[in-house]
């Protein structure tokens, strides 16, 4: 995959994505693991764990993420720019007639079959990262798995809060536990 | 001056929106209602649901809309690049770090927390999108029947047919549409 190839692919991917949040990991993920076969899922998830480290919206820092491990420095700058470009491109456009825009019937109708396509696609996406992240250490993978799952749908506790906790405990239990103990 | 207070105002609010999403709100608040005075509550929410709307994170979004009100197309090139800016200085560091040949020990172990843990994170957001997508209202429980056609179609698909996702998205939009024009002819 060329730098430019990639630019198109997160540009596009940048620019059917509604709502933000994790809502692009899925999606990123079917393009570069089952399409392109560039990356595994385990890096994936990695890259996604990374990206919760630092500030901002975390589509910006996997679409960063994913250039940079594939493209080394110029596929970072690429990532970053193809993820924010559509967006500003668009709301620069709409700021000048946004209330007819958010308000017209046929753009209300698509954006609301898209969503439901969207929603097939994550659950599906979900699916195959909760097979990958259960392969080792089963039981302690489904019970973090579950947990976070019920803290943040639930509560309104900061994401990156939540991730840093998740990365305190893999690291002390796989710090002061032997590995073939851990179940 | 005024684009100069504009690229400070955004690297403070990039600097400290973790969590993503709505967590930027209450620093947008902050900054640009309370303090600057460059946005009523009012255009605030109007902020919101143009972002609903459109692609891209909620951030983005935000820092194009009030950095074009404040300062037109530069203000709005101006605020969108601050706010990208600290998260991606982060992370061209720890890109630098992490993308060498040897494994880090500490991030290995705390991956092997971070990956389950991650996964339960996209299956909540998950369940979000598709709660907000696929019903009007939760109680009483008002399903819509554009989104749940295309929704069906694309679950079915996906695992029959190997679609690009641009297309299975293209497909489901073009239902919503259809849907649209069906519901129309059989009103009139």
């Amino acid at each position: 995959m060329s730098l430019w190839q990639f630019f198109l692919t997160i540009f596009k991917i940048s620019s059917i994505t509604f709502g933000g949040g994790y809502t692009i990991v899925p999606v990123v993920r079917d393009a570069f693991v089952d399409q392109y076969e560039l990356l595994d899922e385990e890096e994936m998830l990695d890259l996604t764990a990374l990206g919760q480290t630092v500030p901002g919206p975390i589509a910006v820092s996997v679409a960063l993420l994913v250039g940079y491990r594939l493209k080394g420095r110029r596929g970072a700058l690429s990532g970053l720019l193809a993820a924010i470009l559509p967006p500003f491109i668009i709301i620069s456009i709409l700021y000048f007639f946004y209330e007819a825009f958010a308000s017209n019937v046929w753009v209300r109708a698509g954006l609301r079959g898209m969503s439901g396509a969207i929603s097939a696609i994550m659950i599906n996406a979900v699916y195959r990262l909760a097979k990958v992240s259960l392969r080792k250490h089963r039981l302690f993978s489904a019970l973090l798995m579950i947990a976070t799952f019920i803290i943040s749908f639930f509560t309104s506790i900061n994401k990156a809060l939540i991730v840093f906790t998740l990365g305190l405990v893999g690291y002390l239990m796989f710090t002061f536990v032997p590995e073939d103990k851990i179940p | 001056m005024i684009l100069w207070q504009l690229f400070v105002a955004f690297l403070y609010i990039g600097t400290f929106s973790y969590g993503g999403g709505y967590a930027i709100l209450p620093l947008i608040e902050e900054v640009m209602v309370t303090n600057l005075g460059w946005l009523t509550f009012q255009e605030m929410t109007d902020i919101l649901s143009l972002s609903q709307v459109t692609p891209g994170p909620i951030a983005i979004n935000a820092a194009t809309f009030i950095g074009m009100r404040v300062g037109g197309v530069p203000g709005a090139m101006i605020a969108t690049t601050a706010s990208v800016l600290p998260q991606s200085i982060a992370l061209m560091i720890l890109g630098h770090f992490l993308f060498q040949d040897r494994p880090i020990l500490f991030m290995e172990r705390a991956l092997h927390g971070l990956r389950p843990g991650v996964t339960g994170l996209v299956a909540s957001a998950t369940l979000s999108v598709c709660l907000a997508s696929l019903f009007f209202t939760l109680s009483p429980l008002v399903i819509d029947p554009f989104a749940l056609v295309a929704f069906v179609t694309v679950f079915v698909l996906q695992h029959s047919k190997k679609l690009s996702i641009f297309k299975l998205v293209a497909i489901g939009a073009s239902l919503g549409i259809v849907g649209e024009a069906v519901e129309r002819l059989l009103i009139s």
